[in-house]
C-alpha cells in the first residue's frame, strides 16, 4: 500500500501483469474512490462550468458526460475532468464533475472565486461521502448488467451516464474509462461501497473478475495514449501540445484561457506528445531524455513501462514536432545509456469492437 | 545454496563465501522475498567481468513493471564471473533464486564487510518488518 492523495493504495492485489491481462481479456476492477466527485447544482451551473473548460457543458444532454480540460488564463492545464449531466429519480438535474485526486483541492480553491459570479450555483465536494469503482474490460457490461434491475446496461451507450439502483442502494453507472477497454464507473454512497465491489467480483467471479492496483492502471492507460496529469498534462504544458485539439473547442466560445489557447493554435507547436516503441527490453521512464546525435537534451520522456499487451517498453514523450513523424527514430538516454526508439502512433493498444 | 546458511544484505542480496584458490570468493544474488516483492521482472543490467566492486555500491538493476531497482554489492573486490544468462532469462530469479539464479562472483579483497551481513534468521525477521 502506498499513500496517494491521502489515500491508502494498492500498487498491486497480485502482479500488475496479471492484473493489466485480467483487464484486456476479461474485466478488473478498481478501487478509484480517491478521485475527486464535485457537484454542481442550480440555475447556472452550465454557464460556469462553460467559463472553467476547453468544451461546452451547456445544451449537453441529461445522461451525456464530456471529457474537458480546465486551463489557467496562459493556457496551462489545471486539470483534465469528466462531466456528466444526470438527473436524480426525484427529477433535480445536475452536473458532477470528477477530477484528478491530485488536483482536488487545487481545483475547488480555483472554483470557488468564480461562484460568486453565479450566484445560485452551489458547489459541494462529495469525494468522502461517497466511493467510486471502475469495471474495465471486454466482459464487464455483460457481467454488470444482471446486477442493476432497473437498467438496461446494453442500452447505455460509451460516454453516457444515469442513476440507477444496485439493490435499492443509489449508483451512479457512467459507461467510461481509463484503460482504453469498455467498461464503467460506478459512484456509491460510501457505506455502501463494499458491498458493491463485492457484488461485482461476485457476479464476475466464473470469469476471474480480477482487482486491480494503481500499477495495472498505469500500465493500461500507457497502452491506451491516455494522458495521466502530473505527466503528460501540467500547468507547463497546454491541451494542444498534449495532442488534446479534440478537447479544445475554441469556435464562439470564451473560456478561461481561450486567448493564449487561441494564439498557440494559430502557430507550429515547438513540442508535441508522442508515443516511443523502445528497441531492447530496458524500459524508459518518466523524466529520461530524448537525445541528439551530440548527447545534447530535445525531448522528455514523461511516462514509460514495459507494455504487458505488446511484450516490449513503451513510453509516452515531448519530442521536438519536426521528430514527430510515425517512424521517426530518436535516442532515449536511460541513466547514461543510449537507447534507440521510435516514434509510434497514439494508442498503442486499441480494443476490437 | 541452502538459504539458511546464507549471509544476508539490508538491501536484499544474499551472499555466499567459498575458498577458491586460497581466495575468498563471494556469489552473490537476490532474495526470494526481494525477487516477489519486485514482481512482474522485465529487465536486468549486469557489470562487466574486472569491475572493482566496493560494499553498498551499485552494480546492476533490476527492474519489475512498476520500478527499476539498484543492486548493491555487499563485498568490497573484483567481479570475476556474471550469468549473463539471466539476462534472457529473468524467470529463473523467481524459480531458482538461490542456484540457477546467482549474479556475480567477487574476488573479495576486503573481509571486513562480512562481518557486517545478516544471518537467515535475522533477515528474514527484517523482511517480516518490511513485508
Amino acid at each position: 500500500m502506498v499513500p496517494f492523495a491521502g489515500y491508502e493504495m494498492p500498487i498491486q492485489y497480485q502482479s500488475i501483469v496479471q492484473e493489466h491481462q485480467a483487464c484486456r481479456t476479461t474485466a478488473a476492477l478498481f478501487d478509484v474512490s480517491h478521485m475527486g466527485r464535485l457537484r454542481f447544482d442550480g440555475e447556472g451551473s452550465e454557464q460556469l462550468l462553460d467559463h472553467l473548460l476547453t468544451r461546452r457543458v451547456s445544451g449537453m444532454d441529461v445522461g451525456r458526460v464530456r471529457y474537458g480540460l480546465v486551463c489557467n488564463e496562459s493556457g496551462g492545464v489545471l486539470d483534465d475532468v469528466l462531466v456528466s449531466h444526470l438527473e436524480t429519480p426525484s427529477g433535480s438535474r445536475f452536473h458532477l464533475m470528477v477530477v484528478n485526486a491530485s488536483n482536488r483541492d487545487k481545483i475547488t480553491k480555483w472554483i470557488t472565486p468564480h461562484l460568486a459570479d453565479f450566484p445560485h450555483v452551489t458547489m459541494s465536494d462529495r469525494t468522502e461521502l461517497t466511493a467510486m469503482i471502475a469495471v474495465q474490460g471486454p466482459r464487464a457490461i455483460d457481467v454488470c448488467g444482471k446486477l442493476f434491475s432497473k437498467l438496461d446496461l446494453t442500452k447505455l451507450r460509451y460516454y453516457r451516464a444515469v442513476i440507477t439502483e444496485q439493490f435499492s442502494k443509489p449508483v451512479i453507472v457512467s459507461r467510461t474509462g481509463y484503460t482504453g477497454e469498455d467498461g464503467l464507473e460506478l459512484i456509491v454512497r460510501a457505506e455502501d461501497a463494499r458491498r458493491v465491489w463485492e457484488n461485482v467480483m461476485l457476479a464476475g467471479r466464473e470469469e476471474s473478475f480480477q482487482a486491480a492496483g494503481l500499477g495495472a492502471r498505469d500500465t493500461l492507460r500507457l497502452e491506451a495514449g491516455m494522458p495521466l496529469y502530473g505527466h503528460e498534462l501540467s500547468e507547463a504544458i497546454d491541451p494542444l501540445t498534449a495532442g488534446l485539439q479534440f478537447a479544445c473547442d475554441l469556435e464562439d466560445r470564451s473560456f478561461i484561457g481561450d486567448q493564449a489557447l487561441r494564439q498557440r493554435a494559430a502557430q507550429p507547436l515547438p513540442k508535441t506528445r508522442v508515443g516511443l516503441e523502445l528497441a531492447g527490453k530496458r524500459p524508459a521512464r518518466e523524466g529520461c531524455a530524448i537525445v541528439d546525435a551530440v548527447g545534447q537534451a530535445i525531448g522528455e520522456v514523461t511516462s514509460g513501462a514495459p507494455s504487458p499487451t505488446l511484450g516490449k517498453p513503451i513510453a509516452m514523450a515531448f519530442v521536438p514536432t519536426e521528430l514527430a513523424e510515425p517512424g521517426t527514430e530518436v535516442t532515449v538516454d536511460i541513466r547514461g545509456r543510449g537507447q534507440v526508439a521510435h516514434v509510434t502512433p497514439l494508442p498503442f493498444y486499441r480494443r476490437s469492437r | 545454496m541452502n538459504p539458511a546458511e546464507l549471509l544476508y544484505a539490508e538491501s536484499h542480496e544474499w551472499v555466499h563465501v567459498a575458498e577458491e584458490d586460497g581466495q575468498k570468493v563471494a556469489t552473490i544474488g537476490i532474495s526470494d522475498f526481494a525477487i516477489e516483492q519486485l514482481n512482474d521482472l522485465v529487465y536486468m543490467d549486469l557489470p562487466e567481468v574486472g569491475k572493482q566492486v566496493e560494499a553498498g555500491s551499485e552494480f546492476g538493476e533490476v527492474e519489475s513493471v512498476k520500478a527499476v531497482s539498484p543492486l548493491y554489492s555487499p563485498v568490497d573486490g573484483e567481479v570475476i564471473a556474471v550469468n549473463d544468462a539471466l539476462t534472457d532469462n529473468l524467470e529463473t530469479l523467481n524459480e531458482d533464486p538461490y542456484g540457477e539464479g546467482w549474479v556475480i562472483k567477487v574476488k573479495v579483497t576486503d573481509e571486513g564487510h562480512l562481518a557486517k551481513l545478516m544471518d537467515q534468521a535475522t533477515y528474514q525477521k527484517q523482511c517480516a518488518e518490511e513485508g
